[in-house]
């Protein structure tokens, strides 16, 4: 695969934005991302991809409100009904299929002007089987984390560290919304929402909008000194059933990297990958995703994150960019927010969290409750 | 359906079995609602409707003036420069007679909507509202109308603080 990045534009992570309309984010956003680039959008991009719910924005067929301010009038638009990660795989192929060079990826969160949020999730719910109970639906992650912790030995603590360590990460990044230095009491004594996971586990909604540009190899050496050059991709659903799921192993996203990995030439992922950004939705979901990753043996996360194998300064750095659970949980647009860290720390750019000698990161997205789908780049500043 | 088809098997539901306690039905009424923030654009827009005015911005690069305002140029992809006020005066663009409401009853009293192109905003630049006051065989392509207002203790910061748009009476 020959398609790099090689500009990123977005806003700052906010909990609520009600001064700003989601047209003036995205502009924002996207005449950053085109400076990073340096192209014009009316000349030098061919065609853009939006990544958008219509439910989270409350507008039907929501392709149709994006062109304006993406600079997008009378070209190539359209929208991916996935996450950020699913429009930038979907805007690689686009490139890959020789139609276009240049193409511009969109991902947003207006989570604030989403008043019903839990009813909007639990519309994701089978009708006739799943929503008979009047029951808040991260009664399914609940039931996820039980078995989770169940069959690994994982403890609760070992989740909480997850949060203490994503907050603190987020200090680091100007951008976060929900950066806090927070103990493990403070954690563990937050109250159950669908025990064992409680309020504290649960990444907290944000707004915010990030665009990026990619080309193909040839264009992208020409617009760029430092590309970040996709290496693999691959995206994966397991069953819509709730009830005939893998809970303990995050099976789309084991697959879904084992193509990416096959794709790059990573055959040791320990090894080869220098960091990761991956969902932490959840706190155990964080722990659920590096174990599916192959960043360590299945069950094994907890601990090890414990000891600080993936803090900042350990030896597989995770979400320093804070995540969902610190940057904010921006619904479709975390997933491009896990690949804007992995560019700026591959070009030098993460600021005071800047990690040392990174070549290769691994960037991985879950659509969140009740979805077991995902996506999974690997992404290099080498060719 | 394939006109081969002639005979339906199975049961046919009428509305009566469907309500009766013999079936098994599910209902659900989704729980989504939202506060759309209007943005720094449409907000000031809404404001200078509550004031009886109507308030657009202008691109100094394609010397367009934007109705209703936005703080960037779509053609051009440039933040806009300027607010300027316009006048409730426009000609008809192109209209059409609704004999549906919302919820597609048919009603005795058709909806009279039209794209107004706005004097002093720019070609192509028009503000989507209703016609009133006036003898549905004369509205015509190109008529020139005004912006009736609601009045002043009335008006809400709404696009419906203009009641409707009437023919300009010939002098």
């Amino acid at each position: 695969m020959t398609v790099a990045i090689v500009g990123v534009g977005h806003t700052s992570f906010q909990s609520t934005t009600p001064d700003i309309s989601f047209k003036e984010q995205m502009f924002e956003a996207a005449v950053k991302a085109y400076e990073d680039a340096g192209v014009n959008p009316r000349k030098d991009i061919a065609s853009f991809l939006t990544a958008a719910e219509d439910y989270y924005e409350g507008y039907s067929i929501f392709d149709e409100f994006v062109p304006d301010q993406l600079g997008a009038v009378l070209r190539s638009v359209c929208t991916i009904g996935g996450d950020g990660l699913l429009a930038l795989i979907n805007g690689v192929m686009q490139i890959e299929t020789g139609l276009f060079d240049v193409v511009a990826i969109e991902a947003h969160s207006k989570a604030s002007d989403i008043l019903t949020f839990p009813g909007i999730v639990t519309h994701g719910l089978d009708p006739i089987y799943n929503r008979a109970f009047n029951v808040h639906p991260y009664f399914v992650a609940g039931l996820e984390m039980r078995r989770y912790l169940h069959e690994t030995g994982t403890t609760r603590e070992q989740c909480a560290a997850v949060v203490v360590k994503n907050k603190q990460n987020a200090l680091s990044n100007p951008s976060a919304a929900y950066a806090a230095k927070m103990t493990m009491d403070d954690v563990m004594n937050s109250e159950f929402v669908s025990d064992p996971l409680t309020r504290r586990d649960i990444s907290p909604l944000a707004d915010g909008v990030i665009v990026m540009v990619l080309a193909s190899e040839e264009k992208a050496k020409d617009l760029s000194d430092d590309p970040v050059w996709l290496k693999g991709v691959g995206w994966c659903s397991d069953t819509p059933w709730i009830e005939s799921r893998t809970w303990s192993t995050a099976e789309y996203a084991r697959l879904a990297a084992e193509r990416a990995y096959k794709m790059a030439g990573i055959k040791n992922p320990q090894k080869q990958i220098a960091f990761a950004e991956v969902d932490d939705w959840f706190s155990y979901k964080e722990l659920q995703h590096i174990e599916a990753l192959g960043l360590c043996e299945n069950g094994e996360a907890g601990k090890l994150l414990e000891q600080g194998n993936f803090s900042r300064n350990g030896k597989l750095p995770v979400n320093v960019s804070g995540g969902r659970i610190g940057a904010g949980n921006l619904l479709e647009a975390s997933a491009l927010q896990s690949v804007l860290e992995c560019v700026l720390q591959l070009q030098g750019r993460a600021g005071t969290r800047q990690l040392k000698d990174a070549e290769t990161a691994v960037a991985q997205s879950w659509r969140g409750v009740p979805t077991a789908t995902g996506c999974v780049a690997v992404l290099s500043s080498e060719l | 359906m394939s006109e081969k088809v002639k005979d339906l098997r199975g049961t046919r539901l009428s509305a009566a079995d469907l309500e009766s306690k013999d079936t098994i039905t599910f209902r659900g009424r989704p729980n989504a609602k939202y506060a759309w923030s209007a943005g720094i654009a449409y907000t000031k827009y809404l404001e200078e409707l509550k004031n009886g005015r109507i308030v657009g911005r202008r691109c100094r690069q394609c010397d367009r003036v934007l109705v209703p305002p936005r703080m960037f140029c779509e053609q051009c992809f440039r933040a806009t420069d300027e607010w300027v006020y316009i006048k409730g005066t426009g000609k008809i663009n192109t209209y059409s007679i609704s004999y549906l409401d919302a919820d597609a009853n048919r009603i005795k009293t058709p909806i009279l909507v039209a794209v107004v192109d706005l004097d002093g905003a720019s070609p192509g630049i028009g503000i989507l509202h209703k016609l009133g006051n006036v003898d549905i065989e004369k509205i015509h392509v190109g008529m020139p109308v005004q912006a009736v207002w609601k009045p002043a203790n009335e008006r809400k910061g709404s696009v419906t603080d203009i009641l409707y748009f009437e023919p300009i009476k010939e002098k």
